[in-house]
């Protein structure tokens, strides 16, 4: 058995490795990206963010003459540790807890929070109202910080989800299938070793293009690389299992296309891959659960810039653990060699 | 001691039904060992769906097939080889690799270096399998065929598509591997082929076997001495593509 899925496993590498201009858009396409993002978007955040601690999800600008200050985006905070994380790392401008009396968190380094404290101590002189402020420090976390896992998991979705279903699909239709099943080869051999070889394939490609950005632009890293690692494995696995689906059965290259882009333009939009959900509605942040994007992003974010452990990102790992246990046996139950 | 050869390959009664169609309806026959046993007929007749049937690819509305006088199964796999009418070939991997790959897939291997020199592809070894010539493409998918030493070999339709000479080279092959000890089943448009190459042939229309036996006999018990006259006073004797004919008719099938 071991031999006859080595045998696929390796031709299929040498299929993907050879095609010279796939595995150039797979090594360029995630490197252009994060240069290209952190070039232009590094420190530049336009709209200001301030925390509020608070129960209620909307902040209700009533209640406060700061919360009606125009060209601020107001975000709920149950969480003061989480909160206060964001303002060392810049990515709330300010955190207030509207008290009484009102306290507010600034980092003394960031620039934007200079200007909302002013805005904040503008306000209150108007009401007489007495203010407790607290400093905390740290570096910024640049864009190009949060959005390198964004950017290496997008990657890894398209690669997996077309690299497998696409081709999948193409050897249907062609007949390769076909052949191979006229050979004392098992479905399960045949999954089994598209599994791993794009496993082995994206996570070499992924390894590269984190190595090659964390070196030239010196991207956070406070956790630990095995860990990384063991995410982007993980990940992998949940969504070539994905594309394993889609791929179990069609037989035309334009649906499976199409039926891949239902997939990934969601997938995409929701698991936080360019921005934060953070300020989405409860009802938008459960539907990105359903995403094995949304739980790589968030372990591997969290490993990257919160130093995360295993035992940490542990629920994240068991979620996608579930969805590729789920994916294979979905996809396997359905798959068929033949056309009819 | 008996002398009566080995039944290698059995059908019985084998029936495909696709929605709104009866492709193969009662198809029987056997195969006896280490003979060339040819599966005639017109487009549509059902000859590709009955081989993909005994082949294992195509699921049988009812019927079984024997292998060895058990019902084919892991043992068949191992032991039969296969060319495909359209086979698509992994892109990026040479002749080599191709091969490499295929006999990774078997128990039983064959001596690779002799199925490359059988099917003279020894000067192609290094060649992307993108890059092959249409008679280069059928040599390298027969090679495929051969990589587990097949006592069992089933070629579909093998020569469609080749100009003479990729043809008569093919023939040759197929002589030769008969001659290796191989049973073959071999399904063709082409009457000549049948009739240099098949010990045994059935000749399918419409779903069914509508004739059976060694090509010199159907074509004697047919038409006997009779002669066919030739436009120019010329005669001949009456030849497969007659018979093909007299049984199936001279419409145009689809």
């Amino acid at each position: 058995m071991l031999r006859r899925i080595y045998a696929i496993f390796l031709a299929r590498n040498r299929e993907f490795i050879r095609d010279r201009a796939s595995l150039s858009w797979n090594l360029i396409l995630p490197v252009a990206l994060v240069f290209g993002l952190s070039f232009a978007f590094d420190g530049q955040r336009d709209e200001f963010t301030v925390g509020v601690l608070q129960q209620a999800e909307e902040v209700d600008a009533a209640t406060h003459p700061f919360f009606a200050t125009p060209y601020i985006d107001f975000v709920t905070y149950q969480d003061l540790d989480a909160a206060m994380v964001k303002v060392e790392r810049h990515q709330l401008d300010l955190l207030v807890d509207p008290g009484p009396p009102l306290r507010y968190w600034v980092n003394p380094e960031s620039a934007k929070g200079y200007f909302a404290e002013l805005a904040l101590k503008q306000s209150v002189a108007a009401r007489n109202g007495t203010l407790v402020k607290q400093q905390i420090t740290g570096e910024p976390i640049r864009y190009s910080d949060w959005v390198l896992p964004g950017i290496l998991g997008m990657n890894m979705m398209f690669s997996c989800l077309f690299g497998v279903g696409y081709v999948i699909v193409r050897y249907r239709k062609n007949g390769f299938l076909k052949r191979l099943r006229a050979t004392p080869l098992s479905a399960f051999e045949f999954i089994a070793a598209q599994v791993a070889s794009r496993m082995v394939l994206i996570m070499l490609i992924t390894s590269f293009v984190f190595a090659g950005t964390h070196l030239l632009l010196d991207t956070r890293m406070e956790g630990s690389y095995a860990t990384l690692f063991l995410v982007g494995l993980v990940g992998a696995i949940s969504m070539i299992s994905l594309g394993l689906i889609v791929s179990a059965r069609v037989t035309s290259e334009e649906l499976a296309g199409g039926l891949l882009n239902l997939i990934n333009w969601p997938m995409m939009m929701l698991s936080g891959v360019w921005f934060s959900l953070e300020g989405a509605g409860e009802s938008l942040q459960a539907l990105s659960k359903i995403f094995p994007l949304t739980h790589v992003l968030d372990a591997a974010r969290a490993v990257t810039l919160d130093g995360a452990t295993f035992l940490d990102i542990a629920p994240s790992l068991a979620a996608l653990v579930v969805q590729s246990a789920l994916f294979l046996v979905i996809g396997s139950a359905i798959f068929r060699w033949e056309q009819y | 001691m008996s002398t009566e050869p080995v039944t290698v390959l059995e059908a019985r009664n084998l029936v495909k039904q696709y929605p709104g169609v009866l492709a193969v309806n009662g198809v029987s026959f056997t195969v006896p060992e280490g003979t060339c046993f040819g599966l005639l007929g017109p487009n549509g007749a059902g000859k590709t769906t009955t081989v993909e049937i005994i082949e294992g690819v195509t699921r049988a509305t009812s019927g079984e097939v024997y292998y060895c006088g058990e019902i084919a199964g892991d043992r068949f796999r191992q032991e039969s080889g296969i060319q495909f009418q359209n086979t698509a070939l992994q892109d990026h991997i040479t002749v080599r690799e191709t091969l490499e790959m295929f006999q990774a897939l078997y128990e039983r291997h064959a001596d690779l270096e002799h199925v490359i020199a059988q099917c003279s592809l020894g000067e192609l070894l290094d060649r992307d399998n993108r890059k092959l010539s249409g008679g280069q493409r059928q040599r390298l998918l027969l090679a495929v065929a051969l990589v587990n030493r097949p006592r069992l070999v089933f070629l579909d339709e093998p020569t469609t598509g080749l100009d003479p000479q990729a043809r008569r080279n093919f023939w040759t092959l197929v002589q030769r591997i008969r001659d290796d000890g191989a049973t073959i089943v071999l399904t063709t448009h082409y009457m000549d082929e049948a009739q240099i190459l098949c010990d045994d042939i059935a000749i399918m229309d419409e779903g069914k076997i509508i004739s059976q036996g060694a090509p010199a006999k159907l074509l004697f018990d047919r038409y006997g001495d009779t002669l066919v006259n030739l436009p120019r006073g010329e005669v001949r004797r009456p030849n497969l593509e007659d018979l093909f004919l007299d049984l199936t008719g001279h419409l145009l099938r689809a």
